[in-house]
């Protein structure tokens, strides 16, 4: 068999910056606060790093979504580096991670940090939430291009809450899959971020009060979206064989999942009741014998409700269309359950480091460092997945 | 017709202007492949079935079915018609072209998935943008 590459990197550090609503703080600061932290906590110092990794880096986008590019970092921090990547073109927002791992498997870097922030709630001010592409600019001569753009603005889909809106009212149309069953989703997660300090929402939240909050695009209510957020998140990737000696055991790469063998596209790709992460989920699964059954915790991506439910199914936790009973009630779901869910509270309630948040608390929970919110019986497996729509990427990890 | 709602207009191109300027004759156009007939959306200059470059705009009936639906009712852009309906719609022509688009001419609780619907079109600027509303029982 092909060696499974990704196997000759690991996670050696992890770091994250303060994380609030409107922080009003410089981007490349927070930026750099968290890629100090994943240096300092790998044992590391500045000058052993020499590869670099971001998604999306810098790029003309809606307001606050990116806070740093590569050539920031890497000029801000005189890094000295053999390889860096930084781009939106990847398979989500992990894909710079796995490209890390990558670097690192075949010789090209040792440690590779690895970072993405975000300073969205800064960026979109006391106003509500900014439609995609600046769409709400209305005169100025703005046209929409791109494949992403050209077909969705113009019907004014202006947000990824409608376009995955779309896919949530399929699955629902063909699964039966209830509002009742998508809101423990969000339920979960708030129960989980009133145990992490870190986490913007922690007060709790009811059935009552997610039914009753206003609708955004159907079936998708206020507490389907993920929360705005300013901050940073890093990771050092390390050969695993330099991670040995390094201050905290490292945490193994099993398998990484960077497959889309649909269409690249929201409203093209051949099944409305998953995604791309179907294609990363079958693909990690090929590359190991372990099974979902040997996962212990799993933080999969909650930029809306339904994208987590997809993954869900997508990973094999259930089958495909039973998301909906599998999460009913929430009891499989919780921190004591079959498989304990984003136990930092998501994006939903901790908020949108989009991506990186999950990969971050997939490595405290393998590392025993979840404090009130750490899942019992000393997690050896677990699963960081992200992105929705035609952007998916996953990692497995284990304490091997 | 009720007051057209704003829309963030698409860049037309060489390219797409067939799609997005159809609308002035009262067509739906999409690329088509001449040798197998397979229709091409979004724009692309060679055919994803056979990878022939002879593809060229034609006409479909307009006919489709709504694939999926969500009633946005969020003023990413203040509107006086929230909610309003953007559907997901399946050509009849070849159901894997899709387009994601609005459906107009009912009551947005009215939509379903699998509702026979009918291309029109809005007139902004130069842009003819393809909107569907149900087909008359």
């Amino acid at each position: 068999m092909t060696e499974i590459l990704e196997r000759r990197a690991a996670l050696s550090g992890i770091g994250q910056s303060e994380i609030g609503r409107r922080l009003n703080r410089d981007p490349l600061e927070l930026t750099l606060d968290a890629c100090l932290a994943a240096i300092e906590d790998a044992g590391l110092a500045r000058d052993d790093i020499d590869g670099l990794s971001t998604y999306p880096g810098a790029m003309g986008a809606s307001p606050g979504f990116t806070g740093a590019g590569v050539t920031e970092v890497h000029d801000a921090l005189r890094l000295k580096l053999d390889w860096f990547n930084g781009g939106l073109e990847t398979s989500g927002q992990l894909g710079s991670v796995v490209n890390a791992c990558m670097a690192v498997a075949t010789g090209l870097a040792t440690h590779v940090l690895c970072f993405r922030s975000v300073w969205e709630a800064t960026a979109q001010g006391k106003g509500r939430r900014a439609p995609i592409g600046g769409g709400g600019g209305g005169g100025g001569g703005f046209r929409a291009s791109g494949p992403m753009m050209e077909f969705t603005l113009p019907f004014r889909a202006y947000s990824a809450a409608n376009w995955i809106a779309l896919y949530a009212q399929r699955h629902f149309h063909e699964y039966g899959t209830t509002r009742e069953q998508l809101a423990q989703i969000a339920l979960n997660a708030r129960k989980n971020a009133a145990c992490n300090p870190q986490a913007i929402y922690r007060e709790p939240l009811s059935m009552d009060d997610y039914l009753s909050a206003r609708l955004i695009s159907t079936p998708f209510c206020l507490y389907d979206c993920d929360v705005p957020a300013d901050g940073g998140t890093a990771f050092i990737v390390s050969r695993a064989e330099a991670a040995r000696d390094l201050r905290r055991p490292p945490i193994a790469v099993e398998a990484v999942g960077t497959a889309l063998r649909g269409r690249p596209s929201w409203d093209q790709f051949d099944d409305l009741t998953t995604m791309a992460l179907r294609d990363a989920s079958a693909m990690l699964w090929e590359r190991t014998d372990l099974r979902p059954t040997d996962v212990d915790v799993a933080e999969l991506y909650d930029g809306f409700s339904f994208i987590t439910l997809a993954w869900l199914e997508a990973l094999g936790f259930c089958k495909k269309g039973e998301g909906g009973p599998f999460i009913e009630g929430g009891a499989r779901i919780a921190r004591d359950g079959q498989i304990p869910l984003n136990t930092h509270g998501g994006q939903l309630s901790a908020g949108r480091l989009h991506g990186y948040g999950f990969l971050h608390e997939a490595c405290v929970q393998l590392w025993g460092e979840g404090g009130e919110r750490q899942v019992a019986g000393d997690p050896q497996v677990a699963v960081a997945a992200a992105g929705g729509g035609p952007l998916a990427g996953c990692l497995l990890l284990t304490r091997r | 017709m009720a007051e057209q709602p704003f829309r963030v207009l698409p860049r037309v191109t060489p390219q797409n202007e067939h799609f997005w300027r159809g609308g002035a004759e009262g067509e739906l156009r999409f690329l088509r492949c001449q040798p197998c007939g397979t229709y091409v959306h979004p724009p692309a200059p060679v055919c994803p079935a056979c990878l022939s470059k002879d593809v060229s705009p034609e006409a479909v009936s307009g006919r489709a079915t709504v694939a999926t639906y969500t009633l946005n009712h969020q003023p990413w852009v203040p509107s006086p018609d929230h909610p309003y309906a953007i559907a997901i719609v399946e050509i009849d022509e070849q159901p894997d072209v899709r387009l994601m688009t609005n459906i107009v001419g009912c009551e947005p609780s009215d939509v379903h998935i699998g509702m026979q619907v009918q291309v029109c079109f809005e007139q902004h600027e130069d842009v003819f943008v393809p909107v569907f509303a149900p087909v008359a029982s």
